[in-house]
């Protein structure tokens, strides 16, 4: 299963092109990949390099084109046609069993399972092969148990093992802290230094193609742009041509004046369970001023989901108080109106949003029943259509009309629709987590404007991220958040992503060790 | 102290006989809607399934005069309908509670209109194995007069046991209960899985209904089943998705049910029908005390739509 000595294949492709609709998804794209190097494919959300990669392996037939592996061109029909030449994929998403053990899903994977598993024999098997791979794992471990960083692992070994010498990482480090994404990025680069492996790295971020990448090839609008090897190039120069001519402005780092005193939410001592039923939010303690932007970082998992929940009252807290100006805050409509608490959880199509109501009504859920739309007892829909009408127009949505349900809509608009809803005139403290997950750069961009806009009006805001170049370009205090606990709290002048990355990781490490 | 002889002894005695004579149903009930639901389904529709293996064993049995091709041709009636069930689970969009509820409803009604003209005669039983023969005391022997199928139940939960755990197949139906992204994303059909699984659950389901009435109680009648098969699924809750912890609380619910009979040869006639519903309080007791507003089910396959 292991033979390293057999160099890793060769896959080109030529002239490729791939339409869904009226989309033109991939257009002739050409390019190699050579064997033993890492190569990085890069490019915003729509570019291509899913497509791209999808067709080379078998998800999508490319309309026209043709893929060659090892210089033998190949009709790739199916996914187990790319796996059986050595083909294979890391998804962003996991495709781990979490209730299985590491070894379970391991040989899960396997093209044939002997029908009686001999789990010891496996298991010696399996600590064999780890012996000769970068990062190791218990086989015996559950996979509910590991952090992101470990899962992100799992997912390459099990390529691995199962003998795919050609890897796609998709996104790979969305999930991990600089440290991990920086150790499972250069272990990558070994593997191919060694000629053990080809790997092509779908990424957005600069930083990861000039460190890790030896080629990289920039994809717009579905074509793609230039092939380089990475030492030759430059970030301005990729930047350039990643973006075209426009050049992406941010308004968050404007001066301002300085930050107000006195806290307009306070969170004190506040524990929550998790589904699971342990606790999941510990003796958490911080307070948001008006103002100024507090920024919860960590990796996903830490208990930002459940406190995210108790704060906008969809889970109950086990003990603790919040406190909103000054007053219990216990999460009731009329409080949130009172004191102005509006927010933007996690995946809003499905947190904040009734998918099966229109845009319009969705707009509308905070105010429906309030003049000047409510009337007596009674929705003038005349009054809300041209409200909604308007929101729509300032905060360009796109939607074919108010009346098109919610969920026809693409995520980036479908968060703009919940934030134009959320960023109301009564605004005074605002909870956001992960705003701009899956948005493209110019589309996160304008959505930090926003957020920095409410700031500067003294707007209270609290910023729950998993994206740390999120939280450094908008924070004015950062707070990390590690197994349910604060950690640590810092100003961002003095902030360093290092620094940030290994106290998001502590606790882990120390229930590890 | 009392007609029986033996007192209270005899009726500790009588419990624990009971537990191995009627705990039979619950046990292979229960091990089949583990194996349906590992493989991330649930099927209500067990009661009926229950009912319509009772009423099938009953008749062939009679019919034929051989009780073991009537317990064959229950599993047989039970498979089919679990392959009802899946069979309508598979279409998209459909909910598997509903049809379940479905299934119950229809196996019920089926078998009191196939089983009509059965109600009065009687089959060739089933024997039993009288591993109480080296004693004296007639309390005893008739406690430790067993079922093969007891006996069988126990080997399979045993069986399934070893078999999620440590075979291709409890691999690939765990996968499919976990997550069905997964299976697929590997190439398995989801769907066929849990098309076998049902049937398997199904299966089992009828044999367990087999014993109600070729061995204990014996006969065949409307009322035979009281709610077994639907008190089952609560049993999977409480057994945590484990085989083996399904053996030990079929035995419990075995040995509630038996209770008031036994009080009963002591002498305590007052409350025999408030003892008689020990099993339904057992029931709501126990998912009472294993549910919690505060998270999922340890152990709960995650595909299910209960856990989801």
């Amino acid at each position: 299963m292991n033979d390293i000595v057999q160099p890793p294949p060769c896959v080109e492709v030529r002239d490729l092109s791939k339409r869904f609709g009226s989309v033109q998804a991939l257009c002739d794209a050409s390019v190699r990949f050579a064997p033993g190097r890492v190569h990085a494919l890069l490019g915003e959300n729509g570019a291509g390099k899913s497509t791209l990669v999808k067709c080379i392996m078998g998800y999508y037939r490319a309309d026209s084109g043709m893929i060659r592996v090892d210089g033998v061109a190949q009709a790739i029909r199916s996914p187990q046609q790319s796996r059986a030449l050595g083909l294979g994929m890391v998804y962003q998403h996991f495709t781990l069993v979490s209730q299985m053990s590491v070894a379970e899903n391991l040989v899960l994977g396997r093209a044939r399972i002997p029908a009686r598993i001999d789990w010891k024999a496996e298991h010696r098997a399996l600590t064999e092969f780890m012996r000769t791979m970068p990062f190791r794992l218990d086989p015996a471990r559950r996979v509910a148990s590991l952090s992101a960083g470990e899962k992100q692992k799992l997912e390459i070994l099990k390529q691995l093992y199962l003998g795919r010498r050609f890897l796609v990482l998709d996104e790979p480090t969305s999930v991990l802290t600089p440290d991990e994404a920086d150790q499972v990025l250069s272990e990558m680069r070994a593997l191919a230094e060694r000629g053990t492996l080809t790997v092509v790295l779908i990424t957005h971020k600069f930083r990861e193609v000039m460190r890790f990448a030896q080629d990289v090839t920039v994809m717009r609008g579905g074509r793609i742009l230039a092939t380089a090897e990475a030492a030759s190039t430059s970030i301005d120069e990729l930047a350039r041509r990643m973006f075209g001519q426009a050049t992406v402005t941010t308004a968050a780092n404007e001066a301002r004046a300085g930050v107000p005193a006195g806290a307009y939410c306070e969170v004190r001592d506040l524990g929550a369970h998790g589904d699971r039923g342990t606790l999941a939010v510990v003796d958490t303690s911080f307070a948001v001023r008006s103002g100024e932007i507090l920024a919860i970082a960590g990796v996903s998992g830490n208990g930002q989901k459940e406190l995210v929940e108790v704060l906008a009252g969809q889970r109950d807290a086990a003990d603790g108080a919040i406190l909103v100006a000054g007053h219990a805050y216990r999460r009731t409509r009329s409080q949130m109106q009172r004191y102005g608490v509006f927010v933007l959880t996690e995946e809003p199509l499905a947190n904040d949003c009734v998918r099966s109501l229109s845009v319009m009504a969705n707009l509308a859920l905070r105010r429906y029943d309030r003049p000047p739309i409510a009337w007596h007892g009674w929705v003038r829909r005349r009054v809300l259509r041209r409200w909604a009408e308007e929101l729509i127009a300032r905060y360009r949505i796109r939607t074919s009309s108010p009346l098109a349900r919610i969920d026809s809509l693409s995520g980036g608009n479908v968060q703009r629709t919940v934030l134009a809803r959320e960023l109301s005139e009564d605004l005074r403290l605002l909870i956001l987590q992960n705003p701009c997950f899956g948005l493209d750069a110019a589309a996160a961009a304008e959505i930090h404007a926003q957020i920095a806009k409410a700031r500067d009006r003294g707007v209270a805001v609290l910023l729950v991220s998993e994206d740390l170049d999120e939280v450094l370009e908008l924070a004015d205090r950062i707070v990390v958040m590690s197994g349910g606990r604060i950690v640590h709290e810092v100003g961002r002048a003095q902030a360093d992503r290092y620094e940030l990355g290994r106290h998001m990781t502590r606790t882990s490490e120390a229930e590890a060790a | 102290m009392t007609a029986s002889g033996i007192g209270w002894y005899g009726v500790a005695l009588a419990i624990i006989g009971g537990a191995l004579r009627v705990s039979t149903p619950y046990l292979f009930v229960s091990l089949g809607e583990v194996l349906t639901e590992k493989s991330g389904r649930v099927n209500l529709g067990l009661e009926g399934i229950l009912l319509m293996g009772a009423m099938t064993g009953f008749a062939v049995g009679s019919l034929s005069g051989s009780p073991w091709l009537g317990v064959l041709a229950a599993g047989g009636a039970g498979a089919l309908l679990g392959l009802l069930h899946a069979g309508i689970c598979n279409l998209p969009r459909v909910n598997d509670i509903a049809v379940g509820i479905a299934l119950f409803l229809f196996g019920m009604g089926l078998a009191f209109y196939l089983g009509k003209p059965f109600i009065a005669p009687r089959a060739a039983m089933l024997p039993a194995l009288q591993l109480g023969a080296w004693s004296n005391e007639p309390a005893v022997r008739a406690a430790l007069e067993i079922s093969p199928l007891f006996l069988i139940g126990i080997a399979l939960a045993i069986a399934l046991r070893w078999g999620l755990a440590n075979t291709r197949w409890g691999l690939v139906l765990r996968m499919a209960g976990e997550s069905a992204d997964a299976a697929r994303a590997l190439g398995y059909s989801v769907n066929a899985i849990r098309t076998l699984a049902t049937m398997c659950g199904g299966f089992l389901g009828g044999i367990g209904g087999a014993f109600l009435s070729l061995y204990y109680p014996g006969n065949w009648n409307e009322g035979l089943s009281s709610g077994q098969g639907l008190m089952a699924i609560a049993l999977v809750i409480f057994a945590r998705w484990n085989p083996l912890r399904c053996l030990w609380a079929s035995l419990l619910f075995g040995g509630a049910s038996a209770l008031g009979p036994a009080l009963q040869t002591v002498g305590v006639t007052s409350g025999y029908y408030l003892y008689s519903a020990a099993p339904y309080v057992l029931t709501l007791a126990l998912l009472v005390y294993s549910s919690s507003t505060r998270h999922t089910l340890a152990g709960a396959p995650s595909e299910l739509s209960i856990s989801r």
